[in-house]
């Protein structure tokens, strides 16, 4: 595949929307899980803010700043993870970790949508941490350590 | 007049294609490529005279020592040191600059006495007074930038008091390419009784440095950023401060007596190069020494000029690309950008698919980039083997960059 073809499938349209009008961007009130993830190579920043009721993901927000893969990445994974449970959460998570690098992931067990766009990456190496810092952050605040 | 066809014979590296185009290197700030000239002469060392120093009776030991310390002769002309002691090898500026906080700081410095710095100053040169404060109690004051991002002699004047111990900058920031009044600010520190340390990372592979006009106590810094090996830079110290300072790690080749529960120290420099020494890496920083003298440090330092200029009238002709900084005349080969609405890794994924290699992230100037009030930052950096052309291809893949990301958004 070309280099243009490589690009173009990084910056994929749905992508781009995701960049430009972020879903579930803010901060939720009241007992929220916040977490805060920094990628200190290069300096984005998010917060994720998370409300986890009866072992589900009942809520999921995020604010912060970062190029256009992490903010898609954080748009995409906060619309994943609301309404599902915390093991699915974190099952969901493997699922994408493996996806964007480059290995073989299981497609089936969840509807993927817009996530599978975030493919692209595996052709810039580089920009893998900057797709995954969201769902890291996720990961993080869904550890059986910070949830009741 | 510098001869970039002749110099770009010495870096076979950059005789390559990236991504289908050929190279354009312009990460030069965070390192620079290396002359055969270097790479032949770390060969050389290790096929030919490979050996510990100071200790063997055997021959090779011998030329292996000559070889280092010719190095230090060679850096103490380089910044023209008065004494060849004061020439202490280190890992790098970050280990040169932790030397002197951890050192000379924790001897020196009290509680409520005052570190003065300034918010442009590369991590490097902020987290090892930042910790020295916490441990002592001092207080971290920063001289204000004006409003282009340079620092004035008046502030560093009013800034400076009688509670000032260190004061320390860096001589050409690494974001801006602005140069530092150092000397200037060199003085007004003694004045008030406080010493000068200068972090020298980006104008030593620049620009002529003198460490005796700008009169300053310490100066640090790295081979790598100019032509030579990764893992050897240098701390400069006035004898008399060297010899008063702790060493700051401790094990073989520093010492002079030890018994079972005490020792004593070399003089210096060598109680601070403890453990073998940076050996490969002082050949290999001499060989890249001789080679920057030999094209000349003045004309080195017109070309990048020359280059960066023409890159800032180019970018000043769109409207949606922002160079940060000063105009081109008052900086080293460093221009600091960003696209309207286009992030820095985004620009330099686009730039890298076309061969062109930047630095995108905070430059490690966190404290810089929140006074800029941006998140992050696009760099390119010059070099003496860079070319026309190259800002041509870099120009070229920012209009690039601009359309594709223009393209995306309008869909």
């Amino acid at each position: 595949m070309s280099m243009q073809n490589n690009l173009d499938a990084l910056y994929r349209q749905v992508i781009m929307d995701h960049y430009k009008n972020p879903r579930n961007r803010g901060e939720i009130m009241n007992d929220a899980l916040t977490i805060n993830m920094n990628n200190p190579s290069c300096g984005d920043k998010i917060q994720l803010h998370m409300k986890v009721d009866n072992g589900v993901v009942s809520d999921a927000k995020f604010t912060g700043e970062g190029c256009s893969i992490s903010l898609s990445s954080a748009s995409m994974m906060t619309e994943a993870v609301r309404g599902k449970s915390v093991e699915e959460a974190l099952e969901l998570s493997g699922i994408f970790s493996d996806m964007v690098q480059g290995e073989d992931y299981d497609d089936e067990k969840y509807e993927l949508g817009d996530i599978e766009a975030l493919q692209g990456v595996t052709k810039f190496p580089a920009r893998i941490k900057c797709a995954t810092l969201a769902w890291k952050a996720m990961e993080k605040g869904l550890d059986p350590e910070n949830v009741d | 007049m510098l001869d970039v066809r002749k110099v770009r014979e010495q870096f076979p590296i950059l005789h390559q294609e990236v991504n289908g185009a050929p190279l354009v290197y312009l990460d030069n700030a965070a390192t620079s490529q290396k002359p055969l000239q270097v790479t032949e002469a770390l060969e050389d060392y290790y096929r030919r005279y490979n050996s510990n120093v100071h200790r063997g009776v055997h021959t090779l030991s011998n030329v292996a020592t000559d070889a280092y310390e010719g190095a230090r002769d060679k850096v103490q002309s380089f910044i023209n040191a008065g004494k060849r002691e004061e020439i202490v090898f280190t890992r790098g500026t970050t280990t040169a600059i932790n030397t002197v906080a951890a050192s000379f700081g924790r001897a020196n410095v009290q509680e409520g006495d005052e570190i003065v710095l300034t918010p442009m100053e590369h991590h490097s040169n902020l987290i090892p007074w930042q910790q020295l404060a916490k441990a002592t109690g001092a207080v971290l004051k920063y001289i204000p930038l004006q409003p282009d991002g340079t620092v004035s002699v008046e502030s560093a004047r009013s800034t400076i008091s009688e509670r000032t111990k260190i004061v320390t900058m860096v001589h050409v920031s690494n974001v801006f390419g602005t140069m530092n009044p150092v000397k200037e600010v060199a003085q007004i520190a003694h004045e008030n009784g406080a010493v000068m340390v200068v972090d020298g990372a980006q104008s030593t592979p620049h620009k002529k440095v003198d460490v005796q006009d700008l009169n300053c106590d310490f100066f640090a810094f790295s081979a790598h950023k100019m032509c030579g090996p990764t893992g050897i830079g240098v701390l400069y110290g006035k004898k008399r401060l060297l010899e008063d300072m702790e060493p700051f790690e401790f094990g073989g080749e520093m010492i002079d007596e030890v018994g079972l529960y005490d020792a004593t120290w070399k003089e210096v420099p060598y109680k601070f190069e403890g453990g073998t020494p940076i050996i490969a890496g002082a050949i290999g920083l001499n060989a890249a020494i001789d080679f920057l003298n030999e094209i000349g440090l003045d004309d080195i330092k017109t070309h990048e000029q020359q280059l960066a200029k023409y890159a800032m009238d180019e970018l000043a002709s769109y409207d949606d690309i922002e160079v940060y900084g000063p105009p081109a005349d008052e900086r080293a080969g460093i221009v600091t950008f960003n696209i309207h609405d286009v992030h820095p890794h985004d620009t330099a994924t686009v730039l890298d698919t076309k061969g062109v290699a930047i630095r995108a992230g905070h430059h490690c100037a966190r404290p810089l980039m929140n006074w800029l009030d941006v998140a992050a930052t696009a760099r390119a950096s010059f070099y003496l083997y860079n070319t026309e052309e190259d800002v041509d291809a870099f120009v070229d893949a920012l209009v690039t960059t601009k359309e594709y990301f223009g393209d995306v958004y309008a869909e």
